[in-house]
């Protein structure tokens, strides 16, 4: 169903074919690997401080317990670095499938993180399930931000806003719990607060045909400057009545939060989590596999098209925007009444920007940019924890390897993915 | 952005016409009939383009409108948000006088206090009449350029790779660039006076040139979007920035708190008009920037490369163009810009490095790009306004306790009702234009 819409010419808006040397996507992957693997062995494995690393599997209060798992750093390392290296010679060599590739990835990535956490904590434990549990409640408004993203660049309209977006929701949701004494009341206002700059960027990116990347960019300046503005000027002032909000309490799902490790990481959390599977599974679900979603898809890929056979693309534009608009804002919501409580100003520090990056990471699909947000969850989650262990390497560099690591799978990895083809293009009737 | 129905007959320039809004290229000829003694006829012809201008609303018209929204709407925020005029409205059906009057009084207070802060003090005027200081009556119009200065280097910064089709939002990390290679050459190195300083600005160019070269070096070769890119950059450089601050090459010696040491006095930039006033040779520099961004656009091989690329990369291709090493020299120049405009700041105002030495600038030069409208002149005056929005917050912080966050929303508010003419012309009730020019204006705001 997927490639119902796939465009018969060859995709020019790629630029990235024609001349120039260009480095091919099997030796940028390769090193890639193989540096990862040289740095599990000369890094971690040789440098290794002396004492087991006792990676924790269970947390407090848990009625299954299993003992922590033990590992020695630098053997552990050294081994990981070992298969990284073979894992990067099979890429380089032979012809792997997509889903060999994918598996050599996700294998070179999960055995350097276990040997850079076996260094991190050697001597010393650590608790492998709440660093899972911090980084799967991190990503929370990173998913959401990035399945904004999706809904909106899907139908043809990049979406820069979704740091706005978040950053309305935030405030919104706070001042509006707070005031009304409602959590649920403020997780509306916040769903609205970001519908509602979804609806400026429909309005300017569709009605007045203004480049959407303006835009977006305007916006994410105004939301910044309205709700530092605000913040200095009234929550600061009625700071009991319009800003101390009360948080979503955990829920665990029963059964489900006792299996071991799996359970306190997936089912043991606020309503965010479980209204994040949700509007994950419903916009999947419903791009892919419903009538709406290929009206959706058709819309961004090709809206002359859409347009013919009585697709009204217009509509459907507005629509999408201000759904992504109302998932964003939900999204902010976390980040105060889900997470913290009070609203700061910025408090979204760039979170929206990062959902951004997860959209194309994950190549304009929710799961894969669900993938892609948790992996900046889990950086975020490993950099916290790290700072609590007390490591060598100095936490402004710890701090960039989520960055980092995005430039090298954009300008690398992924580097020639596809966006919808009319993606970013206003469309006016013909 | 072109006014896209000019009477007929030879055009004629718009009155009052702010030459930033006008592209350039297009400047049409003077007309024959001036110099022909066809005196009267002109009269008639210019009356007809100003109540064409005041009716339908031409660029000129628009942007002006556009401001005037944007102060009305912040205007309005400013006083119903304000302390003391919030309780009155509890009695506004009692009394409305007060309350409306408080609410103006609140608005007119905080923008009285801006003007003063940024274009001219009355009390220091009379002062000086009564042998007060002179300086003092140019501290606002100094501070202006002062913050203006930084904004046109980045927003050039901006502007140039939008002609060529790219979107630079990396201004931020450029910036750092060049502010941490000026700033180390500014403390670390000792050398004679005028070298120093000259010394130090090729610093500040070259740093922020490679992180804009590695950006356009990524998308030529691999392809990868520059948006994304320079978001990354610009955080992998704050942070870059926060580690060199804690280093011993950099750290002040007897201080805990991040920040660098002193820029020597060899290197700072000298002030323009001596004293305690702030503006600096920065401010001609960023004007040289913006003439040798302009030359090179509008004269040079290079510009008229970059233009063809941004206008479309395919076209270019086939005509043999490389498209790769337009991206590529483009964003080099672009970082050089940014990071002109960092070493600006440290060698001209502030002397040393600290962890928000970047301020807000490269998103400012964003907004500052859109409406300076893809020219080198337009970015000038942006930023001149910008600035000026700046430097009277700061003194409106102060007189009125209004946050200064209240300028980045009129900035904000500023660009997106310039983005969008017809929205404007709606609000003001102008006479609609026809659509199609008027769309493509819309679409070119970028310069694209």
């Amino acid at each position: 169903m997927t490639t119902t819409l796939a465009p018969s010419l060859p995709p020019t808006a790629s630029p990235v074919t024609r001349r120039g040397r260009r480095l091919s996507k099997k030796t940028v992957g390769g090193g890639v690997i193989g540096v990862l693997g040289l740095v599990d062995i000369v890094g971690f494995g040789l440098e290794a401080r002396s004492g087991d690393a006792r990676l924790g599997l269970t947390l407090a209060g848990a009625s299954v317990r299993l003992s922590p798992l033990k590992l020695p750093p630098g053997p552990t390392a050294i081994v990981a670095g070992m298969i990284t290296l073979v894992l990067a010679g099979l890429w380089l060599r032979a012809d792997l499938g997509k889903a060999a590739r994918r598996a050599v990835i996700v294998g070179s990535g999960v055995l350097f993180m276990l040997s850079f956490l076996c260094w991190a904590s050697a001597g010393k434990s650590m608790s492998l399930v709440g660093l899972l549990q911090s980084s799967v409640d991190r990503s929370i408004p990173i998913v959401l931000g990035a399945l904004a993203g999706c809904l909106c660049e899907r139908a043809g309209v990049v979406n820069i806003a979704i740091e706005g977006q978040l950053l309305f929701g935030a405030f919104a949701g706070a001042m509006v719990a707070s005031a009304s004494h409602s959590l649920y009341l403020g997780l509306l206002a916040a769903a609205l607060a970001g519908a509602l700059l979804g609806l400026i960027l429909a309005v300017f990116a569709i009605r007045y045909a203004v480049n959407q990347i303006v835009v977006g960019v305007v916006l994410n300046v105004l939301a910044t400057g309205l709700t530092g503005y605000l913040y200095d000027r009234v929550l600061v002032k009625y700071q009991n009545t319009l800003n101390a909000p009360a948080v979503f309490s955990r829920i665990s799902i029963p059964l489900l939060s006792k299996i071991p490790i799996l359970g306190p990481v997936l089912f043991d959390s606020s309503i965010f989590l479980y209204l994040t599977y949700a509007i994950l599974i419903a916009v999947q679900v419903g791009l892919f596999r419903t009538r709406w979603g290929l009206r959706v898809r058709a819309v961004g890929e090709h809206p002359v098209a859409a347009e013919t056979v009585g697709i009204r693309v217009l509509g459907v534009r507005y629509c999408n925007v201000m759904l992504g608009g109302l998932v964003a804002g939900i999204g902010g919501a976390y980040l105060t009444i889900g997470s913290v409580g009070p609203f700061g100003k910025n408090v979204s520090s760039g979170k929206g920007f990062i959902a951004l990056a997860a959209v194309i990471f994950g190549r304009w699909t929710p799961i894969g940019a669900m993938f892609g947000a948790l992996l900046f969850g889990f950086a975020d989650a490993v950099q916290n924890i790290l700072s609590v262990l007390g490591t060598s390497i100095p936490s402004d560099f710890l701090l960039m390897v989520p960055y980092v690591a995005t430039i090298v799978v954009v300008a690398g990895m992924v580097g020639r993915v596809r966006p919808p083809k009319a993606d970013g293009q206003p469309y006016v009737k013909q | 952005m072109t006014p896209p129905d000019r009477p007929p007959g030879p055009p004629v320039e718009p009155p009052g016409d702010e030459p930033g809004v006008e592209p350039p290229e297009v400047e049409p000829p003077r007309p024959a009939g001036v110099e022909a003694g066809g005196i009267e006829a002109d009269a008639g012809r210019w009356r007809k383009v100003v109540f064409d201008a005041v009716v339908e609303g031409n660029s000129v018209t628009v942007t002006l409108l556009a401001f005037v929204a944007a102060i009305v709407v912040g205007g309005l925020l400013i006083a119903f948000t304000d302390p003391v005029v919030l309780p009155k409205f509890g009695h506004f059906f009692s009394a409305p006088g007060g309350a409306l009057g408080a609410a103006w009084s609140s608005a007119s207070g905080a923008y009285t206090a801006m003007f003063r802060g940024s274009i001219v003090d009355i009390h220091t005027v009379s002062a000086a009449f009564h042998g007060g200081s002179i300086t003092a009556v140019f501290e606002p119009l100094s501070e202006t350029l002062v913050n203006a200065t930084p904004l046109i280097l980045a927003g050039l910064a901006v502007m140039l790779p939008f002609r060529c089709g790219l979107f630079n939002i990396g201004g931020t990390g450029q910036f750092i660039g060049g502010a941490v290679v000026a700033g180390w050459i500014g403390f670390a190195v000792q050398l004679p006076p005028v070298i120093h300083v000259v010394v130090a600005i090729a610093g500040g160019l070259a740093g922020g040139a490679v992180c804009g070269w590695l950006v356009g070096f990524l998308r030529a070769r691999t392809g990868a979007n520059e948006v994304i890119v320079t978001i990354m950059f610009n955080y992998v450089a704050q942070f870059l920035l926060l580690y060199l601050l804690g280093t011993h090459a950099f750290r002040r010696p007897k201080r805990i708190d991040p920040i660098s040491r002193v820029v020597h006095g060899t290197a700072r930039l000298p002030h323009l008009l001596g004293g305690t006033l702030r503006v600096n040779f920065g401010f001609v520099l960023a004007i040289g920037a913006a003439v040798a961004v302009s030359w090179i656009i509008k004269r040079s091989t290079l510009g008229f490369e970059f233009r063809t690329i941004g206008a479309n990369p395919d076209a270019a291709r086939a005509a043999g163009m490389n498209v790769e090493r337009g991206y590529i020299v483009v964003m080099l120049v672009a970082g050089a810009l940014a990071g002109l405009a960092g070493a600006a700041v440290v060698l001209g105002t502030d002397y040393s490095l600290t962890p928000g030495i970047y301020g807000t600038y490269g998103f400012d030069a964003i907004t500052v790009a859109l409406l300076g409208r893809g020219t080198a002149l337009g970015v000038v005056l942006a930023s001149l306004l910008f600035g000026a929005l700046h430097a009277g917050g700061v003194q409106m912080q102060a007189a009125t306790q209004t946050p200064i966050d209240i300028v980045i929303v009129i900035q904000a508010l500023i660009v997106l009702f310039i983005a969008a003419p017809p929205l404007v012309r709606t609000m003001f009730r102008l006479r609609g234009q026809r659509s199609g020019p008027e769309r493509r204006a819309a679409l070119k705001v970028v310069g694209a």
